[in-house]
């Protein structure tokens, strides 16, 4: 590689997959970690849901051609293992014995049961990081219970944070956990990488999704081991209110074209004289509704008077009047209006295009952090099933062709 | 054992939009110390509070986002102070900062300012469109960030009167913070690798708008918009509802619905514990599955068969969910090997006994309080350089003496304090 690269002295054994796992070594890949995305030729993959699965560039359908297994595998070295074979499970432990770091998202039990635990990895390489990240953790009366993002944010309490007061949950409507717990995986490596770099000391790292997003539901959580005062309770969640801070008016109130929506935040009573100005209605200048307490006690009233006039204006006519006064406001954007029209995201360069072998050019995530000498790079495509075998056996392992040969033959590969 | 990150030290200027990186890096073991304005920092003034006394060091939000930090006050407006923050820089490794654009340029503590004499240092800026962009000088929330950012479009009901859902948990800014850590981290292991430290631009944004799935994806690959439904993924074609409440109220998912022939047997069985047979819906089409072996719903999707089949294992999970308590009907389909969740508040997923034996209740004593705080624990568990809440959260201006006279060094004797008790 030309370009200096922060991580390309680390090399990754990746058994992981979807989301949750593949999320965490495709940060690392970006900033030039050798990842090496080991898959099972048998199922030809398929143990990651995500591969051949929607969506879509075109009518093509097959294992090669899934949107997100790409979006979430760039930058990584694929090969295929078959580990059910003992011949399989020698060729999994010499890339074990050159790598850095072992990841994977397996539902707890799964690598000991392939006689690959942190014993077991540790053995064959003394300073290896293995970091596994599953549903409830190896230790626990849960440890064997099986998740999938949604699960995940059901059990840990984020689910229960979104939705009107008093009503259902609304939930996330995608895998938050799966991102989170990717990222907080990636912070796992990096983390475990710097204690060994001035160490020399490898070791386990048990991450649990559930557990890992349950330290995400925030200051509610104090709220009840201090106050005693439980988020479940009446007039709960009633997410798009603000009672931490207490900020009102503050919501997402309908515009004039159904479905499109605009969001407002009142942070003090500065921000209401500000809004009261901008949007010049006789009900905003009632001295109830100066103060922030005020406010807050006709807040069901003020929401109401609120919609009325966002209900007569387009969102974007909303938006500007409102930010000219310096007001908190956006309009609830939609895929197409910040993907295709922001200014930021183009100037960030968020969605760079990469080369696929068989999707071609198409569009995926980008790093939100700019480096200023070390900065990432995402330019190749997620990997075909095994299509670095040869460059990660021969080139790496140092096999010759008919070692390789013999693999193919047998099965292993 | 100390954590990973034990002898960084941090010098992080306090803010809403940084404070969870600076959180996430003191709980792994940096020495963080965080500069509040005289007074302390606005957060302060964010409930809910310890007794809901509105007290600037009972914030409980301040809590949070600040365990194992030390406070030092020191106002960069006042040219003393501004030395002592050049100071403390001096013998930092990292800086984590999330000011406005043009705030610290004007002071002449910028990062071209500071890094021009300590090339090794890492500057992590977190602003909430990037550095350069003229939206980071606007006032921007939780609300409007998760707004803007494409979060809020994805989640809410089917009744599309509803507006989407914002997610309680300041999500935006803990997005935001976890990235600014990771980034601070990759800019470290540079630096241990090369001696050369670096500025790391930090959006929030950004970082929002690639935690978005679905929402993102099938724009980029398909130009397709995903639409929000109740308690399920958004979908560009409606699915099937996944939420129902369960005897006692509370709410359950049925997850992955099965198609394996031993899953319908587990499910028939489990009608039978309960004595639910007769009353279930469409039974037959289990029984018909096992006798299958099973189905695949992408591959048979033409069959009316199998989609009966699909119809009745769903039908049968719901029949069994509104007749059981939801812990029961959760724990009862995972002991079965079926996917489904329980929806717990944050509280009761904290008390559960599978989280507490696990060790993931930490308790901090407050000595001002005379009192333990329990607290959320690791994110991760690490076998030899384990995650921990060092300290509870500072006190305004707490080390600002300390600080000033050694600089980092105290720190290795507030380190000398005996360990806080992870766990009950």
């Amino acid at each position: 590689m030309s370009q200096a690269t922060a991580l390309g002295h680390v090399t990754i054994c990746d058994l992981s997959g979807q989301l949750a796992g593949a999320g965490a070594t495709r940060y690392l890949a970006a900033f030039g970690a050798r990842v090496i995305r080991v898959e099972d030729p048998v199922r030809q993959g398929r143990w990651d849901i995500l591969r051949g699965s929607m969506p879509h560039v075109d009518e093509r359908r097959g294992i090669e051609l899934g949107g997100a297994f790409n979006n979430h595998n760039v930058e990584k070295l694929g090969v295929t293992i078959n580990l059910r074979l003992e011949a399989g499970r020698d060729l999994l432990r010499r890339l074990v014995a050159v790598s850095d770091v072992v990841t994977e998202n397996f539902a707890s039990g799964v690598m000991e049961k392939l006689g690959f635990s942190y014993g077991e990895l540790r053995s064959i390489k003394s300073d290896v990081i293995y970091v596994s990240n599953s549903g409830f953790g190896h230790a626990g009366p849960y440890s064997r219970f099986k998740t999938f993002g949604p699960v995940v944010q059901a059990v840990c309490g984020l689910t229960f944070g979104v939705g009107a007061a008093g009503a259902p949950p609304a939930g996330w409507g995608f895998s938050y956990m799966d991102h989170m717990g990717a990222d907080l995986m990636a912070l796992a490596v990096l983390s475990a990488l710097v204690h060994r770099n001035r160490t020399g000391e490898g070791q386990w790292v048990d991450m649990s999704c559930t557990e890992a997003g349950l330290g995400l539901t925030g200051p509610d959580l104090l709220d009840y081991t201090v106050n005693g005062r439980p988020l479940r309770r009446p007039g709960m969640p009633d997410s798009n209110h603000s009672d931490h801070p207490v900020m009102v008016p503050h919501g997402i109130y309908p515009t004039e074209e159904p479905d499109r929506w605009v969001a407002i935040a009142c942070r003090d009573d500065q921000d209401w004289a500000a809004f009261a100005e901008a949007c010049d209605q006789h009900w905003a200048r009632e001295a109830r509704f100066a103060a922030t307490a005020g406010r807050a006690d006709h807040e069901a009233q003020l929401d109401r008077l609120v919609s009325g006039w966002t209900s007569s204006l387009r969102r974007e006519v909303v938006a500007s009047r409102l930010e000219r006064a310096g007001v908190p406001v956006s309009a609830v954007t939609m895929s197409e209006d910040r993907i295709e029209h922001d200014p930021d995201n183009d100037d960030w360069g968020l969605f760079p295009t990469v080369e696929h072998p068989e999707i071609g050019g198409v569009r995926v995530d980008g790093i939100p952090a700019h480096l200023s000498e070390t900065d990432w790079s995402i330019k190749r495509g997620a990997p075909l099933l095994g299509q670095h075998n040869r460059e990660v056996f021969a080139g790496l392992l140092g096999m010759s062709d008919e070692e390789l040969s013999a693999l193919q033959a047998d099965g292993v590969l | 054992m100390t954590g990973p990150l034990q002898g960084v030290r941090v010098v992080e200027l306090a803010s809403f939009w940084g404070a969870w990186a600076g959180r996430l890096l003191a709980d792994l073991g940096a020495d963080v110390l965080v500069v509040e304005p005289p007074g302390g920092h606005s957060t302060r003034s964010f409930g809910p509070f310890a007794g809901d006394d509105p007290h600037p060091d009972r914030s409980l939000w301040w809590w949070y986002y600040n365990t194992s930090k030390r406070s030092v006050v020191l106002d960069l407006d006042d040219p003393l102070d501004a030395d002592h923050f050049r100071r403390l820089v001096g013998g930092a490794g990292v800086v984590l900062e999330a000011e406005r654009p043009g705030r610290l340029a004007a002071l002449h503590l910028d990062h071209p300012d500071l890094r021009a004499e300590q090339p090794e240092l890492v500057w992590t800026s977190v602003t909430t469109h990037g550095r350069a962009s003229p939206r980071s000088s606007g006032p921007w929330t939780d609300l409007t960030m998760a707004a803007a950012s494409g979060l809020a479009w994805l989640n809410g009901y089917d009744d599309h009167s509803l507006p989407p859902m914002r997610g309680r948990g300041n999500q935006t800014l803990q997005i935001t913070g976890t990235h600014a850590a990771l980034a601070t981290l990759v800019a470290l292991l540079h630096r241990d690798a090369t001696g050369s430290g670096q500025h790391v631009d930090v959006s929030a944004f950004a970082a929002c708008n690639v935690t978005t799935e679905s929402g993102t994806f099938a724009w980029l690959v398909a130009g397709e918009t995903v639409q929000r439904q109740t308690g399920r993924h958004a979908s560009v074609n409606p699915t099937m509802d996944v939420q129902v409440r369960a005897a006692d109220g509370r709410y359950v998912t049925t997850g992955f619905l099965p198609q394996d022939a031993k899953d319908f047997q587990a499910l028939l069985d489990w009608l039978d514990e309960l004595d639910l047979r007769a009353t279930c819906p469409e039974v037959v089409f289990l029984q018909i599955g096992v006798e299958r072996g099973g189905i695949d719903v992408v591959k048979e999707r033409d069959d009316p068969e199998v989609i009966a089949i699909f119809g009745a294992a769903r039908a049968a999970l719901v029949h069994i969910a509104e007749n059981v308590a939801a812990l029961t009907f959760f724990e009862g389909a995972q002991h079965r090997d079926l996917q489904c969740g329980i929806i717990f508040s944050p509280d009761e997923a904290y008390e559960n006994s599978h989280f507490s034996a696990r060790g993931f209740q930490s308790t901090i004593r407050h000595d001002e309080l005379g009192r333990d705080v329990r607290y959320p624990g690791a994110p991760f568990k690490m076998s030899a350089s384990p995650w921990a809440i060092r300290r509870r959260p500072p006190l305004v201006g707490e080390h600002t003496g300390e600080a000033l006279a050694l600089g980092f060094e105290a720190a290795a004797r507030s380190d000398e304090q005996p360990p806080p008790t992870q766990g009950r």
